[in-house]
């Protein structure tokens, strides 16, 4: 927070030092702003940061301030402890779903954006069928869903009736994230290919795909983390085996110790591994073809 | 007889996307093997439509397109040999040069060491070699459009074809790359089809130059013929250098015409009239510019049978070699002379002087 203050302050300095030369007052405003600006901020991270740092305590620690010890106590008990839930199992779990729904979604999207590049009977109708479930309320479609698979005869778990409910919420944004990828390719490049004498499928695997790979890897990075922390319409799609949100919330009600935190720092560490991965293979995409553009 | 391997017949060519109105229009026209032939019109006149039904990328409403003596409507690309050089040139972005130019290679199944091979070949041929490596997104554009030709060429096709290939280019380049289109034509011995809406470079380009309105052809010929002799007002204006007078034909003398215009009357032009106009009709005449010749207002020495037309200089423009003089001869529309400078500058005409705009018995045409 005073890093970024600071370099406020830095930037404005610099910002004056053309126009008026030697003015120290800052209007009120700025310091105003600075205000609504820093309880921005410690509103937005202070909640996330407490539970990390108190996940750290030792084996006296409890669930509020003040910090008693520092170990890694928790992060053990929260693997070694049956009392604790079941944490490996619903990770897994929670991977594997969020896996194959990055999977389909990927899939999905790319021949939804493919598809929506032309107009279609009935394309309207289609798109905002697909809105259509990104408004609906989570946990009543979760219901719905959970319905569904009974009547149909499927018994509610994780990889059917979950994944279904899941699928509902990241389809329409993978497909959302894909019209904004597609926007930018040209259907030249398609003729191209074609011209030269690619098949259809060549030109998909040597001209589309490749093109479309950033964009692509953005649409996995959405499926995936919202799988992986999605709760609303999984919680009555899951049956009875928890994904790692509802194991979570379950704990919440019975587990009073700071292995509840450890958990959260856990799952925080995984989702910006993955994101950090995602972000770095755009980044090495786009680089790798950005040096080879800079040489020479 | 057999056919040139590389020469194009279109035979009542339509085309419609809405099923109502024709984009193209009943085009018939021979292309010879290994000639240069542009495509010329306004936008939308239907001139990309064609090269897309040729390249196989648009398939015709009705008619047949021959190449080599063979109907080629429903073939793909590949199979006409044709290849295509499109408009912002479609580069693959994700591909270096080397890749960009093997991708034809690469989908037919050649190794890698082979394709490569044919490539560095190419490559040396277009003068792209240093670049092999470089990506698309880092060339200048004259170097992507080398870059395209070279990707186009190395399906060995007997037609090339061209969308608008310099219209991405800045001016100075667009001349400089035109001449290399020339070349690039000249070594590769095949036919090429451009398509162009500016007449500039069409003429300069071009074996054949076909000048469409509408979906129509208004007029094809060699470069000359067409620029120097267009048979309607469409081709005369379209492609410039030509000042076009309409009038009514009040008498028909034996090596003279005599029209009328609105507020004008007893216009008399040195023409050679042919035999279908008669007193009464309503006729256009061009004239080209720089057969015009100005001379005071009163000044004695005008030939015989040259016509000599009344005008107030309206504006000046010079223009280097020569210079740019436009006059209100005709009422409400351009009428130009293109004096050579040194000319001009002998005795120069200022704006608002009165003249006589002139030229010689034979100058000028009846237009169709």
């Amino acid at each position: 927070m005073t890093v970024a203050l600071e370099r406020f302050d830095v930037s404005m300095t610099k910002a004056r030092r053309g126009v008026v030369a030697r003015s120290d007052r800052r209007p009120w405003t700025f310091y105003l702003l600075a205000a609504v600006f820093t309880f921005y901020v410690a509103a937005l991270y202070g909640p996330m940061i407490c539970i990390y740092i108190l996940s750290f305590q030792d084996i006296r620690g409890g669930l509020v301030f003040p910090m008693k010890g520092h170990s890694l106590h928790w992060f053990v008990d929260l693997f070694t402890q049956v009392r604790t839930g079941d944490v490996k199992g619903s990770f897994d779990r929670s991977i594997k779903l969020a896996v194959l729904v990055t999977v389909i979604t990927l899939v999905f999207s790319f021949m939804a954006g493919l598809a929506f590049r032309r107009r279609f009977f009935g394309d309207t109708f289609v798109f905002y069928l697909m809105i259509g479930s990104l408004v609906a309320p989570g946990l009543v479609l979760g219901i719905g869903v959970g319905l569904l698979f009974q009547w149909i005869g499927i018994p509610a778990s994780w990889y059917t009736s979950a994944l279904g409910a899941q699928l509902s919420w990241t389809l329409p944004f993978g497909v959302l994230v894909m019209f904004a990828v597609m926007s930018r390719f040209d259907g030249a490049w398609e003729e191209a290919a074609r011209d030269l004498g690619a098949s259809r499928w060549q030109t998909i695997r040597l001209v589309v795909i490749p093109v479309l790979a950033p964009g692509l890897v953005a649409v996995a990075l959405f499926g995936f983390t919202l799988s992986y922390d999605e709760f609303a319409r999984t919680l009555q799609t899951a049956g009875s085996l928890n994904t790692l949100p509802l194991e979570i919330w379950s704990m919440t009600l019975n587990v009073t110790s700071p292995s509840l935190y450890a958990l959260g720092t856990v799952t925080t560490i995984v989702s910006f591994v993955i994101i950090g991965v995602c972000i770095g293979a755009i980044v090495l995409i786009n680089k790798r073809r950005g040096i080879r553009a800079k040489s020479h | 007889m057999r056919a040139g391997k590389g020469d194009i017949e279109l035979a009542g060519l339509c085309k419609s996307f809405d099923g109502v109105t024709n984009v193209v229009d009943g085009v018939n026209l021979k292309i010879p093997d290994g000639s240069y032939c542009c495509f010329l019109g306004p936008s939308g006149c239907g001139k990309t439509t064609i090269l897309r039904m040729i390249a196989g990328h648009e398939d015709p409403t009705a008619g047949e397109i021959v190449i080599g003596g063979e109907n080629v409507v429903g073939l793909a690309p590949v199979e006409r040999r044709t290849a295509m050089m499109f408009q912002s040139y479609a580069l693959f972005p994700h591909l270096s040069v080397r890749d960009n130019i093997a991708f034809a290679l690469r989908v037919r199944g050649q190794s890698k060491a082979e394709r490569y091979k044919a490539v560095d070949r190419m490559m040396e041929k277009v003068r792209l070699t240093e670049l092999a490596d470089r990506l698309p997104a880092s060339l200048s554009g004259g170097q992507q459009q080398r870059v395209a030709l070279a990707r186009a060429a190395i399906t060995e096709p007997r037609v090339l074809l061209l969308d608008e290939p310099l219209s991405a280019l800045d001016e100075q380049l667009r001349v400089q790359m035109r001449q290399e289109l020339r070349r690039m034509q000249r070594d590769l011995g095949i036919t090429f089809v451009h398509v162009t809406h500016t007449q500039l470079e069409a003429i300069a380009l071009a074996d054949i130059v076909v000048v469409m309105e509408k979906g129509k052809i208004k007029q094809s010929g060699a470069a000359r013929d067409v620029y120097a002799s267009p048979r309607d007002r469409y081709v005369a204006e379209f492609l410039g250098g030509q000042n076009v007078l309409s009038g009514k034909v009040e008498k028909i003398g034996e090596d003279h015409l005599v029209i009328s215009q609105p507020n004008r009357s007893g216009i008399q032009v040195g023409v050679r009239p042919n035999a279908r106009i008669e007193v009464g009709d309503k006729i256009d005449l061009a004239v080209r510019r720089d057969d015009i010749e100005l001379m005071r207002a009163g000044a004695s020495g005008l030939e015989n049978g040259a016509t000599a037309l009344p005008s107030r200089v309206l504006a000046i423009e010079y223009q280097g070699s020569f210079v740019k003089v436009m006059l209100d001869t005709i009422p409400d529309e351009d009428f130009v002379a293109y004096i050579p400078e040194r000319i001009f500058f002998r005795d120069p005409f200022n704006i608002g002087d009165v003249l006589l705009a002139t030229w010689s018995a034979g100058r000028a045409r009846v237009l169709a």
